[in-house]
C-alpha cells in the first residue's frame, strides 16, 4: 500500500446509488477503505438522494464514495450529486463515483465530464482501484486533510 | 386449450433453457424474443425488467425512455399495454411461454402489468426480491408479495395457470451456502401455495462446486416433494453461476456448459443461462442464442447415471433443519419467515439488509466446497471452520468471490495449450 494512505484517517460515507441493488462492491469498499483505517459509515443499496443527501448533513463525511455497476450510474449519479451539492454545508465535501456505470461495457466520456461537472471531484468509471487509491493519496497530501489526519495518528 | 408456462416445462422431455434478456428499445427486445424462440434448443423467453421499474421509480423510466437512455431491461409498467401486447403478439405462444423477470419488492404494479399484457408466469418471493435488493423492510415485502401472487392468481385471463417461480436458489448470488438456499426455495414455494398459486418452480444457482451442487439440487427435489401440497405442480430450475463470472470468452462458457450437466445430472428441468458478456456488460441477442444453443447441445450430451447418486454430506438434513424450525414459528409460510429472521435462524451472510441478522458467514475451503464459517443464531451445527477463516481482509472477500472466475478462467487458458 502507498505509505501516504496510512495516514488517512477519513470518515468516509460509502453508498449505492437510486436504483442500484448490488451490495458485493458496498462490501468490498467499506473493507478496502477500513483496511487503510478510514471510518465507514455503508448506506447500503438503492439510495435516492433525498436520502444521500440527508445522510450526508447527518453523519459530516470527509469523503463521499458513491458506487453503482448496474448500468445506470451515469443517471442515478447524477442526480444524487446534484441533490448533494444543493446543501451549501456539503458543497465542499470531496465526492467521487466509481464501479460500472453505463450498459454497454465501455466508458462514456461524455457522461462522465457531465458527472465531474455536477460536482464529482474523480469518476473511476472503470471501477479502476489503483486510480482511487492515488486519488485518496492526493486527497491525503491536501492541507486540510492532512493536517487532520496527523491529528488522528 | 392453454398450455400453461408449468406444463409446457413439465412436457418437453428435455432441458428447457432460458435467456435473462431485457432491453428498453421494443424492437430489440421483440427481435430478443424471436430470437429465442427460434434457436436451435427448446427454450422458454424472458422479459427482465429495468432497474427502475424494479425499484418502482417509474418517473425515471419514463424520463429515459422519453431522452433516448438505454435502461438495463424492459420498463413494463412504463410503456403502454398496447405495446407490450404488440411486442408478444405472434411470439409468446403454445409452444413459446414468455415469464417476467424483475427484483422487485413490491412487484403489484407489475403483476397488473404483464397479466394485462396477457402474461401468467414471473418470478421472486418475499425474501429472495427483498434481502439482496434494496432497502425495503422484510414485513412490507412480506405483505406486498401476498398481495401480488393474489393479485396474479385473480387477473391472468380466463382458463391460464398463473406460474411463480422462487428466485431463493439465489440468495446475493453467491457465498451463500447450499443448504440455506434450499431452505429458502422451498419456504417461498409455500409461501405461493399459501396464497393462490399452484403452479410454481423452485430455483438453485450453481454455486462453486458440481458435486456439491448436484446433492443440493436433489435435496431441493426432495424436500420440494416433501412440504409442497400434493396439488401444486411444480420443477426445479437451475441458474447458471450468478456471481463474478469469468472474464475470457472460453472460461464464460465452460462455466455455462458446466451448469447444464449439473442440470441434466440433477434432474432438473429448466436452466438460466449466462452469456460471455457476463462479466463485462449487457448480453447481446446474438451472445444471448449462443448461450442457450451452447447449454442445449451439452444438455443432450449429458447422461444421467440414475445408479449413481453421488455423497451424503447432509446438505439435505441440514435444510431440513431450517425448513421446520421456520415452519414451527408459525403456520403461515409468510409470518414464519419473518419470525424466523427476527430471530437469527435464517442469516444470510454478508447481506446489508437491517432484517438480517449479519452474524453468519461461509468461505469456499481447499476442496472447493462452500461451507459455513459462522452459524449465528441459526439451528445447525457446520463442521468447525478452520480458525481464520471467519476474518474478511478485502484481498480475502475479493478472492473468494473471485474463486469461480478464476478457476474457469485459468482452466481456459490450460485448454489452450492442449495440442
Ligand atoms: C452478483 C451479481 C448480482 C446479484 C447481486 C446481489 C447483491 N446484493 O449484490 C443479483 C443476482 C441480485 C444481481 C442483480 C442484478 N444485476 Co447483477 N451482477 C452480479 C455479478 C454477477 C457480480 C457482481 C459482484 O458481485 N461483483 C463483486 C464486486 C466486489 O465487484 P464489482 O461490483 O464489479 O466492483 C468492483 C469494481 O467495479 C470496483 N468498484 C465498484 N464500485 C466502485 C466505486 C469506486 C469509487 C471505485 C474506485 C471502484 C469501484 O471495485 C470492485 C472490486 O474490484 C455481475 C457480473 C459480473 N461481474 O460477473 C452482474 C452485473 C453487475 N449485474 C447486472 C445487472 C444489469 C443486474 C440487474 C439490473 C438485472 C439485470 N437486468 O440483468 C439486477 C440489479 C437490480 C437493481 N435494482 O439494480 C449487470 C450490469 C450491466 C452493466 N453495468 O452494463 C452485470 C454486469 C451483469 C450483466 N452482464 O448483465 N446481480
Amino acid at each position: 500500500m502507498n505509505p501516504i494512505l496510512e495516514n488517512v484517517r477519513l470518515n468516509v460515507l460509502v453508498s449505492g446509488t437510486a436504483s442500484d441493488s448490488h451490495t458485493w462492491n458496498l462490501v468490498y469498499l467499506q473493507l478496502f477503505l477500513e483496511a487503510m483505517g478510514n471510518r465507514v459509515v455503508n448506506l447500503g443499496p438503492c439510495v435516492p438522494p433525498q436520502l444521500l443527501a440527508g445522510r450526508c448533513l447527518e453523519h459530516r463525511p470527509e469523503l463521499i464514495v458513491l458506487s453503482s455497476v448496474n448500468g445506470h450510474g451515469y443517471q442515478d449519479g447524477l442526480r444524487a450529486i446534484t441533490r448533494v451539492r444543493q446543501e451549501p454545508e456539503l458543497a465542499g465535501v470531496p465526492a467521487v463515483i466509481g464501479g460500472m456505470l453505463g450498459v454497454a461495457g465501455e466508458r462514456d466520456a461524455a457522461s462522465a465530464a457531465r458527472l465531474c461537472e455536477a460536482g464529482f471531484d474523480a469518476v473511476f468509471d472503470d471501477g479502476n482501484l489503483e486510480a482511487f487509491e492515488r486519488f485518496l493519496a492526493r486527497l491525503a497530501g491536501t492541507p486540510a486533510i492532512a493536517s487532520h489526519g496527523r491529528a488522528e495518528s | 386449450m392453454t398450455v400453461s408456462f408449468g406444463q409446457f416445462v413439465a412436457s418437453a422431455g428435455r432441458l428447457v433453457v432460458q435467456p435473462r434478456m431485457g432491453f428498453s428499445d421494443p424492437r430489440q427486445m421483440r427481435s430478443g424474443l424471436e430470437h429465442t424462440k427460434f434457436a436451435a434448443a427448446t427454450t422458454v423467453g424472458t422479459l427482465t425488467l429495468d432497474s427502475y421499474t424494479r425499484v418502482g421509480d417509474h418517473d425515471s423510466a419514463r424520463r429515459a425512455v422519453a431522452d433516448g437512455v438505454a435502461l438495463n431491461g424492459y420498463p413494463i409498467v412504463t410503456y403502454p399495454v398496447e405495446l407490450t401486447r404488440e411486442l408478444l403478439a405472434g411470439v409468446a405462444d403454445e409452444t413459446f411461454p414468455v415469464q417476467v423477470r424483475h427484483g422487485s419488492s413490491r412487484p403489484q404494479r407489475i403483476i397488473r402489468a404483464l397479466t394485462a399484457a396477457g402474461l401468467d408466469a414471473t418470478e421472486g418471493g418475499p425474501v429472495s426480491y427483498c434481502l439482496p435488493y434494496g432497502r425495503t423492510p422484510l414485513r412490507d415485502s412480506v405483505a406486498s408479495w401476498a398481495e401480488s401472487c393474489e393479485l396474479l392468481a385473480r387477473l391472468v385471463e380466463p382458463g391460464r395457470v398463473p406460474h411463480l417461480e422462487s428466485f431463493g436458489g439465489c440468495m446475493l448470488g453467491q457465498l451463500c451456502p447450499p443448504s440455506l438456499l434450499v431452505a429458502i426455495s422451498v419456504l417461498e414455494g409455500l409461501f405461493f401455495t399459501q396464497h393462490g398459486i399452484d403452479s410454481i418452480s423452485l430455483s438453485y444457482a450453481q454455486q462453486t462446486d458440481p458435486t456439491q451442487d448436484e446433492e443440493a439440487i436433489r435435496a431441493l427435489r426432495r424436500l420440494g416433494a416433501e412440504f409442497l401440497p400434493v396439488r401444486a405442480d411444480w420443477h426445479v430450475v437451475v441458474y447458471t453461476y450468478m456471481g463474478v463470472y469469468p472474464l475470457s470468452a472460453a472460461g464464460a462458457r465452460r462455466l455455462l456448459e458446466t451448469s447444464a450437466e449439473l442440470a441434466v445430472r440433477s434432474g432438473a428441468q429448466r436452466l438460466i443461462v449466462k452469456t460471455v458478456a457476463e462479466a463485462h456488460r449487457i448480453p447481446t441477442i446474438e451472445e444471448n442464442v449462443r448461450a442457450l444453443e451452447t447449454a442445449a447441445t451439452v444438455a443432450v450430451m449429458t447422461t444421467v447415471d440414475s445408479a449413481r447418486s453421488g455423497p451424503d454430506t447432509g446438505i439435505y438434513a441440514e435444510a431440513r433443519t431450517f425448513v421446520e424450525a421456520v415452519l414451527e414459528l408459525h403456520p403461515d409460510a409468510g409470518a414464519a419467515l419473518l419470525a424466523a429472521f427476527s430471530r437469527g435462524y435464517l442469516d444470510i451472510p454478508y447481506c446489508l439488509h437491517p432484517d438480517n441478522a449479519g452474524l453468519s458467514r461461509s468461505y469456499i475451503d481447499d476442496a472447493g466446497w462452500l461451507r459455513w464459517s459462522a452459524a449465528g443464531r441459526m439451528p445447525i451445527r457446520p463442521a468447525a471452520a478452520p480458525r481464520d477463516s471467519a476474518g474478511m481482509s478485502p484481498a480475502r472477500l475479493l478472492s473468494a468471490l473471485n474463486h469461480v472466475a478464476r478457476k474457469f478462467d485459468h482452466s481456459s487458458q490450460e485448454a489452450r495449450c492442449i495440442p
